[in-house]
């Protein structure tokens, strides 16, 4: 393979976002019929790369070679040209259009106009064929499982006689089984000829799947691996730029009394599966699962966001049914969300306006703003929590995610809570911010706080949890104490197989 | 004082000097009472749509509301009702509309400008109905006098401020204490700017959007009476035609997003009277009446335009500073 020329070749890329330096000096090759895995932790420049690849971002340096020429990729329609289709983790489909509508979006063919319909039912079939999907064209995306919805994503991108399928995370909602034809379709199209790269935190099917490995960490390369050398260790030591055991050193805290009981709690996305789990103070529980398994819901039940539609909850001993997240966070409970940009900041207001939203009630003087306490209250956030920031009136947009993050966690330290939930807390963060965040878990765990979080990085499940417990379609499948943790484990879980446990 | 708010004022400040230069009776006493008193009932109506826009949202039913409560103080005073008892009731009905609009939006999650539409249809029907779309006369009635004739001359002049300059300059007071001091400001503004965001900082983003909504009417039903009280008469018809879009244009050009969360009232009220000021100097200035309205469009669309390039050129020097 070596003998043959490139197709592909990323030149020093290099991306600055607001506040960021997403990539720097980012080299990447890719052969004709390779399978190329592009692996590192959140935040490590994964999405960013492939978006640049794929025309939604426009690099700052470097320059794309194709077949030896280089060339400028400004915007999707430019990828697509050159052959290049980008797979979202979300996928990109219309519900409530057919599968060939779905396929020729954007490039119907048509006359003065009019859509040619045999047509694109005629081609969608063969394509549908390519990657073994066994549905009538005019069949509604609606109806169709994701597994099946991201076949006809490959289909689309085969349509426009893609010669480079980037997928981001493909298997991140799907079930074991859907997980295994996807892997076969991948292998198919590799034999036509099709590069693939491929991007995911299943450091399992990485091995599985790649002819080569590149490991991105803080927007740099940080090595490559081919063939044998792509081992699970080789992997995380290069994602991680040490000694795992020096990355997370979890000193597991004695656990003290119980804070949270959960019983038969039924969460609104699943309101026939019942819920039931502990946690006791200085305890770190982790919860895996895929995307959509119901993990983030059960954190914005207990937060109260999504009212429970049935069980109970006892927090130190106390009922606590919070029917909105002011009834939780008078309790003791806080949320870091997930989608720290939606839900966890308001984003176009300032450093200390975000770290006092939810402390103004308390330290209100008949309704209005102390604005001393509230600049002290800043001040101190800031200082404590490391965040960089040039001031307290910065506007929180323009600060890095995990400055962001930062101020997120700052929001809830300053309300003194005794269960913090964390929801995926170091996404798109950096390396050290990171570090700084899981240092900041074990103090609170240190301090008698029960933290919980949802997390789908592996490494992170592995490193930080005392005990883990697994979801699946909305139930828990598993329960792994810290001995009995390891991927193979929770895969399974995750995937609904419950043998495993 | 924010950038735009001094946009606004300049923009104003030109305004008037072209005005008085084009035409020096423009600034004689009774011109300038009249000036002050318009941009003042329009400044009202203004404030109270702020805090609906602030919240992202927007109120089409201001006119109507007006026309309404015009129209059934020109009842009132037919069958002689007790005049306190008849303000109290008909700040009493605006609240009521108000609540009404806020339950429908937030509760029915019914989009805000659905729900004011069919109110500004509503309320003008109804208005029509019980005065039988009869053009009423308000006679002089003493009660009423003692509410809203306040008048302070100055001396030696013909100036004079009106009773609505000061029901202004209390409303604004109040308003931007609301607005800049208190912790339900903030959190107008956080939901404004993010309704989720706020939502899971404990924040109770319902009953706020309805509160601004009971602002809204509840301003709308302060300018009726006042405008009534300056008109000396009702057309239940026509009466508020309209008005809704001059507020919504003073709070929009006084800086107000209508994507929410920004708002300065300060900036609504001389957005209010660069209004007020430009139907004046078209008059003065001698260009045809008729353009009045593509003018105050052209001047509305340029000044937010102006402000959205200003607000791109700081954004993106704040980015590549970091």
């Amino acid at each position: 393979m070596s003998e043959a020329p490139p197709l592909l070749k990323a030149l020093a890329i290099g991306k600055q976002f607001p506040g960021v330096r997403a990539l720097h000096d980012v080299n990447l090759t890719l052969f004709q019929g390779e399978v190329l895995s592009l692996v590192g932790e959140n935040g490590a420049g994964k999405s960013t790369m492939m978006k640049i690849l794929a025309g939604i971002h426009l690099p700052d340096e470097g320059a794309i070679e194709l077949d030896g020429d280089f060339v400028e990729i400004s915007n999707v329609r430019e990828a697509q040209k050159y052959g290049i289709a980008l797979i979202h983790q979300e996928l990109n489909l219309s519900d409530n259009l057919d599968i060939a509508a779905n396929i020729f979006l954007g490039n119907e063919p048509h006359k003065s106009g009019i859509i040619d319909r045999n047509r694109i039912h005629k081609e969608s079939a063969q394509f549908l064929k390519r990657v073994g999907l066994e549905f009538s064209t005019d069949t509604l995306v609606a109806d169709l499982t994701i597994g099946h919805q991201q076949l006809v994503e490959i289909s689309k991108a085969l349509s426009v006689d893609a010669r480079i399928i980037i997928m981001d995370e493909p298997t991140s909602s799907l079930s074991q089984k859907e997980s295994e034809k996807l892997f076969e379709v991948i292998q198919d199209l590799k034999s036509q000829g099709i590069s693939i790269i491929y991007i995911s935190h299943r450091l399992g099917e990485v091995i599985n799947l790649s002819d080569r490995v590149v490991v991105l960490r803080d927007g740099e390369n940080a090595g490559e691996l081919v063939g044998d050398e792509i081992t699970h260790d080789a992997m995380v030591k290069l994602m991680v730029g040490r000694d795992l055991s020096q990355f997370y050193n979890r000193k597991v805290t004695k656990l003290g009394e119980e804070i949270l009981e959960v019983k038969g709690l039924r969460t609104p996305p699943y309101p026939n599966n019942e819920i039931s789990f502990s946690v006791r103070s200085g305890e770190i529980l982790g919860i895996a699962g895929l995307v959509g398994a119901g993990r983030t819901e059960l954190l914005q039940t207990i937060f109260g966001v999504t009212p429970a539609v049935g069980g109970m909850m006892k927090l130190k001993g106390k009922k606590l049914m919070p029917k909105n997240s002011l009834d939780a966070i008078d309790s003791g409970v806080v949320l870091a969300p997930e989608d720290r940009k939606r839900h966890g900041l308001v984003l176009e207001m300032n450093v200390r306006e975000n770290t006092s939203l939810a402390r103004l009630r308390r330290d209100q003087k008949v309704g209005m703003i102390d604005f001393k306490i509230e600049a002290e209250l800043a001040d101190k956030t800031i200082k404590d929590l490391k965040i960089k920031t040039p001031h307290s009136d910065q506007i929180v947009q323009y600060l890095s995610g995990g400055n962001q993050q930062k101020v997120v966690l700052g929001k809830w330290l300053s309300m003194s809570p005794s269960l913090l939930l964390l929801d995926e807390p170091t996404r798109g963060i950096d390396i050290g911010s990171k570090q700084e965040i899981y240092k900041l878990m074990e103090d609170l765990a240190a301090s008698g706080v029960a933290v919980i979080f949802v997390s789908s990085e592996m490494e992170e499940v592995l490193g930080m949890a005392d005990r883990v417990l697994v979801m699946h379609e909305g139930s828990i499948t598993g329960e792994l104490s810290r001995e009995k943790l390891n991927e193979e484990a929770i895969m399974q879980l995750a995937t609904g197989n419950k043998a495993a446990a | 004082m924010n950038k735009n708010t001094i946009g606004i004022l300049s923009l104003f400040i030109l305004i008037f000097g072209f005005t008085w230069y084009s035409n020096e009776n423009f600034v004689n006493g009774y011109n300038m009472t009249n000036l002050v008193k318009w941009s003042s009932l329009y400044a009202i109506m203004g404030i109270g749509v702020a805090f609906v826009i602030i919240t992202g949202g927007i109120d089409l039913s201001i006119g109507s509301v007006i026309g309404l409560v015009a129209s059934i103080l020109a009842l009132a005073i037919k069958y002689e009702w007790n005049p306190t008892l008849t303000v109290v009731l008909l700040l009493g009905l605006s609240i009521v509309i108000g609540l009404m609009h806020g339950l429908l939006i937030t509760k029915v999650k019914l989009q805000p400008f659905v729900v004011t539409l069919c109110g500004l249809l509503f309320y003008r029907g109804i208005s029509r109905w019980l005065t039988d779309n009869q053009t009423m006369q308000y006679p002089d009635t003493e009660g009423l006098d003692s509410f809203f004739s306040g008048k302070v001359s100055l001396a030696d002049s013909s100036f004079a401020l009106a009773s609505p300059f000061f029901f202004l300059v209390l409303i604004a007071i109040m308003a931007a204490f609301f607005l800049n001091r208190t912790i339900w400001g903030r959190y107008l503004l956080a939901l404004g700017n993010n309704e989720d965001g706020a939502r899971y900082s404990g924040i109770q983003t319902d009953r706020l959007k309805i509160t601004a909504y009971v602002i809204c009417s509840f301003l709308a039903g302060v300018s009726g009476l006042l405008f009534a009280y300056e008109l000396d008469s009702v057309q239940p018809a026509q009466t508020g035609e309209f008005y809704e879009l001059y507020a919504i244009a003073a709070a929009v050009l006084g800086g107000c997003s209508l994507r929410g969360g920004q708002g300065a009232i300060f900036g609504v009220i001389i957005a209010a009277a660069v209004i007020r000021l430009l139907r004046n100097s078209i008059n003065l200035v001698g260009i045809s009446t008729h353009l009045e309205f593509s003018i105050i469009g052209l001047v509305i669309l340029g000044g937010v335009t102006a402000d959205e390039l200003i607000k791109r050129i700081v954004a993106k020097r704040r980015s590549s500073k970091n």
